[in-house]
């Protein structure tokens, strides 16, 4: 159970385990209640029958599907590989200590971070093709998501690189290294072990910007789906099967992004203890268990406040999740 | 230029339905949110679970997906609003799964001794919430919920994928009839980077005014 929500309530004592009691059948019954309204408005416009849920069970539209599923992936892995790498270059370039090129990164990050990626899809879509510049389907989807979450990345990378104690850097002069093998040695290996659950959970919000495949029409999970529901008719249950497809990729993604977490950004062995003076007792403590609880306490996610000792720096607390 | 000035009205037209929509759904995905961080740290086990399946799902799916459900396939069951109004119902609902997570991370900067203090004088769950620890929480978090605004607000531009004409869309007509993509998608751009900006500012000046320094 979660800190908070321990101290928020005492143990209950008989009246309060009542009145928890009351709360849950109220609860109960609501969530039922909403249930038995969902279920009857599907019965009355006779979109329950069976014939109309059959083909879900057939190979043909889930063969359909997994194509869809596979072109989003194809599509997320592509702009992620690709924005990240970017990312990092521009979150390089915003601390470096040459200004024009600092200049340059910020002013893209801040451009960038700010225009909707549906925007910049609009542009290749409609506006690139008449200079000349006519990208095959695939990457009219992945270069404007690249251009966006390539701004989005270079936050994250560069609240870590800040984050991390200047010790470090000044340690890795002190010994005579280069700036640039400061960064390449000491400093990025350790930031990107912080920094691996936001990047995981920014996959997600990556995964889930390539559904604007449905806008350029790439067949990804989305866009097949309202392909497949055009064809079938089957217009609701198409899209609740496709959500269904989401959920369990994202969740499973955000599921890793947590345990990464709870582990410090390793994937093996069990995570070091990151108790800090202030932290006598974090979720660190029982790795395996803590992957389930959502503790943020000595976490490097971005959008902790906690994690932002620099109040006058806005992008420190940049959320990489809020999308 | 004249390819601005000569639409302005249906471009001004988008604006305002981009700023309409970011308001109203900012409201409701504010006290959405609220609610859902509640039952996430109230005491009773079952509206933790429905707090957290919400946040899980709605943070799971894409919000194309949503509207697609919601604006299309939901009128085959009978539930049909107008377009406004479902894209507002959409945003509102999945933006509110981020803004209760980010409440709750204020919660959670609160001072254990601020909550036990609170019950010691003897406030209930909800007399503390209300009065202890939401209004600390809530400040904590200001920065936070400023970045999940601009998003909010880039957001908002997905509502023209299922029709609501707002100002990507407004800009994507005025382009199919006058064919200067340059001009009118920067003109766009710059029109949701001062919005940004706008935002930024008004979080910047909560943050001045209300932050707690300690």
């Amino acid at each position: 159970m979660n800190q908070t929500q321990q101290i928020l309530f005492d143990e209950p004592g008989p009246r309060a385990r009542r009145r928890i009691r009351i709360a849950t059948v109220i609860g109960a019954v609501a969530l039922v209640g909403a249930l038995i309204a969902a279920v009857q408005q599907f019965a009355s416009h006779g979109e329950l029958a069976w014939s109309r849920w059959e083909p879900f069970t057939t190979w043909p539209i889930w063969r359909y599907l997994l194509n869809g599923l596979w072109a989003t992936l194809k599509a997320a892995a592509a702009t992620a590989v690709l924005s990240g790498a970017f990312g990092l270059l521009l979150a390089l370039g915003r601390l470096s200590p040459n200004r024009p090129l600092r200049w340059l990164a910020g002013a893209y990050v801040e451009i960038f971070r700010t225009v909707p990626a549906l925007l910049l899809i609009y542009v290749t879509l409609f506006a690139l093709p008449a200079y000349g510049l006519n990208f095959p389907l695939f990457w009219k989807l992945v270069v404007p998501l690249v251009v966006s979450n390539a701004a989005a990345f270079a936050e994250i990378f560069r609240a870590g690189i800040q984050a991390l104690d200047r010790g470090q850097t000044e340690a890795g002069l002190a010994v005579g290294l280069r700036r640039s093998q400061v960064m390449r040695l000491v400093v990025l290996p350790q930031a990107l072990l912080q920094l691996a659950p936001s990047l995981v959970s920014q996959l997600v919000g990556l995964l889930k910007d390539t559904s604007l495949g449905f806008v350029v029409s790439y067949t990804e999970l989305l866009y097949s789906g309202q392909v497949l529901s055009t064809y079938t008719q089957l217009l609701i249950q198409t899209f609740l099967v496709v959500s269904l497809i989401y959920l369990a990729v994202n969740a499973s993604l955000s599921k890793f992004a947590r345990v990464l977490q709870a582990r410090n950004g390793r994937l093996t062995g069990r995570g070091r203890v990151a108790a800090g003076p202030d932290a006598p007792t974090p979720a660190t403590s029982a790795p395996s268990t803590s992957a389930t609880s959502t503790s943020t306490a000595s976490s490097p996610d971005p959008t902790s406040p906690s994690t932002s000792p620099d109040p006058t720096s806005p992008s420190s607390t940049e959320g990489s999740t809020a999308r | 230029m004249d390819a601005l000035t000569a639409h302005l009205s249906v471009l001004g037209h988008g604006l305002v339905t981009t700023v309409q929509l970011t308001v109203v759904t900012t409201i409701g995905a504010m006290l959405l949110g609220i609610v859902v961080a509640t039952l996430r740290i109230s005491p009773v086990p079952l509206l933790r679970t429905i707090g957290t399946l919400y946040v899980e799902v709605l943070q799971n799916l894409p919000l194309l997906a949503l509207l697609v459900l919601f604006v299309f396939a939901l009128p085959q069951i009978g539930i049909q609003f107008p377009l406004f109004t479902s894209a507002a119902i959409v945003i509102a609902a999945y933006q509110g799964a981020y803004l209760a997570e980010a409440i709750r991370a204020g919660i959670n900067t609160v001072g254990k001794g601020q909550a036990e203090a609170a019950r010691a004088i003897g406030l209930t769950f909800s007399q503390s919430l209300r009065y202890v620890i939401l209004p600390q929480g809530l400040r904590a978090v200001i920065q936070p919920i400023g970045n999940i605004c601009i998003a909010l607000l880039m957001n908002t531009s997905l509502a023209a994928a299922v029709g609501v004409v707002e100002l990507t869309q407004a800009a994507n007509n005025v382009n199919l009839v006058e064919a200067q993509p340059i001009l009118i998608f920067t003109g766009a751009g710059l029109a949701y980077m001062l919005l940004a900006l706008i935002i930024g500012q008004f979080t910047g000046l909560l943050e001045r005014r209300l932050a707690i320094v300690r």
